[in-house]
């Protein structure tokens, strides 16, 4: 399927400031997407309010707003460009939240902007928890157990039904700000309170901990024509428990023989037919268990992550760059790959090196 | 450590340190791209006659895991690694990768720069060579590569091929199968063994529904009639397929009166049959990340390829054969099938022991023939 021709202009939310770091992977992703849809003649209007970026420089994007990314700004910025589509897939969270606030608001519908890349059906589904453990449970396969809770009362029953350590994890956050492990009945009610908090609708999922087990990350890309590839495996050095942000990190993934990682490849390929990613790049993380090999689910971004940089600079494959042209209508075997040139994207990238990501603390 | 040595025809010496047995052996040079599965590498009938190096670095880390197996035993001639790892973390492994091949008694080298033996395969091709720790006179090992006998030509399917018939029971027992939708009703598929790897077999009895006649590569045809069977398979195997006369003349006698799926040799030996021709492809394909493209549909799969030889397109013309599957790395033949007859088969290996499981799907198009024969002329629309 080629380049879809319905389509003029596009609205590509960006990042902003990013809570985590000052991370600079968002900008390699929204810069790559302007550049792609400029050189395939869509004209690009760029919302963004971190000038600290290579994406806000004139000459990336048609229209550049460099204004708050929130969807009372956007709102304005749709009705003074009237895009045809909006690309909320490479903008991180942020960029996600004001696509789906946007959607709920009916601002999209008002002016015909149609949500390309990821709608905002398939971002509730990945984003809700209680939606993502019901689709995943749909499929066969396990998540932590957990239950949530929008009082402290609530969450003490939750503590009472599962065993410590928990997690708890307030829903619609950055990076999961606000959440944290509980080792003991203390700890808990502090993070609980903090978390429910930090909960834009006053949420936080309380499960079984999973501390300790092996973590993966698979990147995958997948097109409107059902073509699916895994771009690349990423281990964490550090299990889970340590944030991936903080942690010592390879690509290729080190232990897993190949039948345990063809199946986390088939789960991770029915999680985006289930979620229903039609077009362009997600990250999905597991958890295994170090002595029985349980497997679980951990979460979905339907969007290029904070890992989707790395995961392209260490396998050639441009994920930020092939996730905007799928979302334009080209499917993965008629992009040529950019690295060996004669082959296409529907490839996944083999290496012979090993990446090793890590962390730096401020000492 | 004690060193070892690659020497390759051309005179590249690669030295390196020994590990698994200290014994010497000859044989085709290739490289494997597989970032996972070495233990099913290892132990897959089609490495017979062949020295494989691994271009993913670290080899050993999830030790040695029996349920994997593809065969009772390391199949390869020797094994080249950048890095044996003895540090071993999966829950499944019973041993070190190093001591089993050690028992096996195949030979492995690591510690060489396989980066540069992979670039130098893909220039120049296939080439032969030696792997020893006994002899380290690099003269004496560039004439003992050039002596070994080429992989054109040679028939290696005896040495792998069940001795007697036999029946295959077992589908998949462990955690890792993928369910197949039951078959109408259970079918008899009878498998030539030119040296079929057992979870072709498994996906065979889990597809079937029922056990699997397993038979020695030089059966005839009136032998495998005489299972009545609904279905022939045909297997993988080691070798140049033009040298495996018998199974050609088998399979020739089979075509029209049962229906055939064949992978890999398999496909070859019914090219073959049919009249067509095969070639060895300059450094073959052996890996877990070939795409290839159906034709009719457009959708690509991510395959498993291990295979030194293709079938020539060309040589398809008045054979009745038509092309379902390409290579979209070297646009090579992967698949085809007979306009009229019910007969298909791949180049690339669905069962994808090591690798994804984009293709197993097959094995449903062998019972959707094997139950209904007049959906043949639909599949070959």
């Amino acid at each position: 399927m080629p380049r879809r021709k319905d389509l003029q202009k596009i609205l590509i939310i960006g990042s902003g400031p990013i809570v985590i770091g000052q991370a600079c992977e968002f900008d390699y992703s929204g810069t790559q997407a302007c550049k792609v849809l400029r050189e395939d003649g869509f004209s690009v209007v760029l919302v963004n309010s971190n000038p600290a970026t290579i994406m806000t420089d004139p000459e990336m994007a048609d229209r550049t707003y460099i204004e708050p990314v929130t969807a009372e700004t956007v709102a304005k910025v749709i009705a003074a460009e009237r895009p045809q589509a909006i690309l909320p897939t490479l903008g991180g969270q942020t960029a996600l939240n004001v696509a789906v606030e946007l959607h709920d608001r009916g601002v999209l519908r008002e002016y015909k902007v149609e949500m390309i890349g990821a709608n905002a059906e398939v971002i509730r589904k990945a984003e809700d928890r209680t939606l993502f453990k019901q689709a995943i449970e749909r499929l066969g396969l396990q998540v932590p157990q957990s239950d949530h809770a929008h009082t402290l009362a609530e969450a003490t029953a939750i503590r009472e039904r599962l065993r410590l350590p928990l997690v708890i994890r307030p829903s619609f956050t950055l990076g999961g700000t606000g959440g944290g492990i509980a080792y003991n009945v203390e700890e808990f009610e502090r993070i609980a309170a903090r978390g429910l908090e930090a909960s834009p609708i006053q949420e936080v999922l309380i499960e079984e901990s999973v501390v300790g087990w092996k973590e993966y990350e698979l990147e995958t890309m997948r097109d409107a024509k059902d073509n699916a590839v895994i771009v690349c495996t990423i281990e964490n050095f550090d299990p889970m428990g340590v944030h991936t942000g903080d942690s010592i990190t390879v690509a290729p993934a080190q232990t897993l023989t190949d039948k345990e990682y063809q199946l986390m490849r088939d789960a991770a390929l029915r999680i985006m037919n289930e979620i229903g990613v039609t077009t362009g790049g997600s990250n999905i993380q597991f958890a295994v268990h170090p002595a029985d090999g349980r497997m679980v689910v951990i979460e979905m971004n339907p969007r290029v992550s904070r890992s989707s940089a790395r995961a392209s600079k260490a396998t050639g494959f441009p994920i930020a760059k092939l996730a905007a042209k799928l979302a334009v209508g080209y499917t993965l075997d008629e992009i040529p790959n950019d690295i060996t040139r004669n082959t296409p994207a529907s490839f996944e990238p083999t290496i012979d090196y090993v990446v090793v990501k890590t962390p730096r603390g401020a000492f | 450590m004690a060193v070892a040595k690659l020497v390759l025809e051309d005179g590249t010496v690669f030295t390196g340190q020994a590990f698994g047995a200290r014994v010497e052996r000859a044989g085709e040079v290739v490289f494997n791209t597989s970032m996972t599965g070495y233990v099913e590498v290892l132990t897959d009938p089609s490495y017979r006659g062949q020295l494989v190096a691994m271009t993913y670095p670290l080899i050993g880390n999830t030790g040695v895991t029996p349920e994997d197996f593809e065969s009772p035993r390391p199949q390869v001639e020797g094994f080249i690694v950048r890095e044996c790892s003895r540090r071993v973390s999966n829950f499944r492994s019973t041993r070190d990768l190093a001591p089993w091949l050690e028992e096996a008694g195949v030979p492995g080298i690591e510690g060489i720069d396989t980066r540069a033996l992979t670039r130098r395969l893909r220039e120049t091709g296939s080439l032969m060579g030696v792997l020893s720790s006994n002899d380290l006179d690099d003269r004496s090992l560039v004439a003992k590569a050039r002596r070994a006998p080429k992989m054109a030509g040679r028939d290696l399917v005896p040495e792998v091929t069940v001795p007697r018939p036999m029946q295959w029971t077992e589908g998949w027992t462990t955690a890792f199968r993928v369910d197949l939708p039951p078959p109408p009703r259970p079918l008899r598929v009878t498998a030539l063994d030119y040296g079929a790897k057992q979870s072709i077999l498994r996906y065979l009895v889990a597809s079937s529904g029922s056990s699997v006649t397993v038979l020695p590569a030089t059966s005839t045809a009136e032998e495998v009639l005489a299972t009545r069977p609904d279905g022939v398979f045909l297997s993988n195997g080691p070798g140049d397929p033009a040298a495996v006369t018998y199974a050609i003349r088998c399979a020739k006698g089979l075509l029209g009166k049962v229906p055939i799926f064949g992978i890999c040799l398999g496909h070859q030996i019914l090219a073959h049959a049919l009249g067509g021709k095969t070639y060895k492809l300059k450094f073959g394909h052996h890996g877990a990340n070939h795409p290839v493209r159906e034709e009719t549909t457009g959708r690509v799969a991510i395959t498993v390829q291990n295979h030194g030889f293709a079938v020539d397109a060309d040589s398809l013309a008045s054979t009745g054969l038509e092309v379902t599957h390409l290579n979209l790395n070297d646009g090579t033949v992967e698949g085809m099938r007979h306009r009229s007859l019910p007969v298909f088969s791949v180049q690339y290996h669905p069962e994808a022991s090591a690798g994804p499981h984009d293709s197993l799907p097959l094995f449903q198009a062998f019972v959707d023939l094997m139950t209904d024969r007049s959906s043949a002329p639909a599949l070959a629309r």
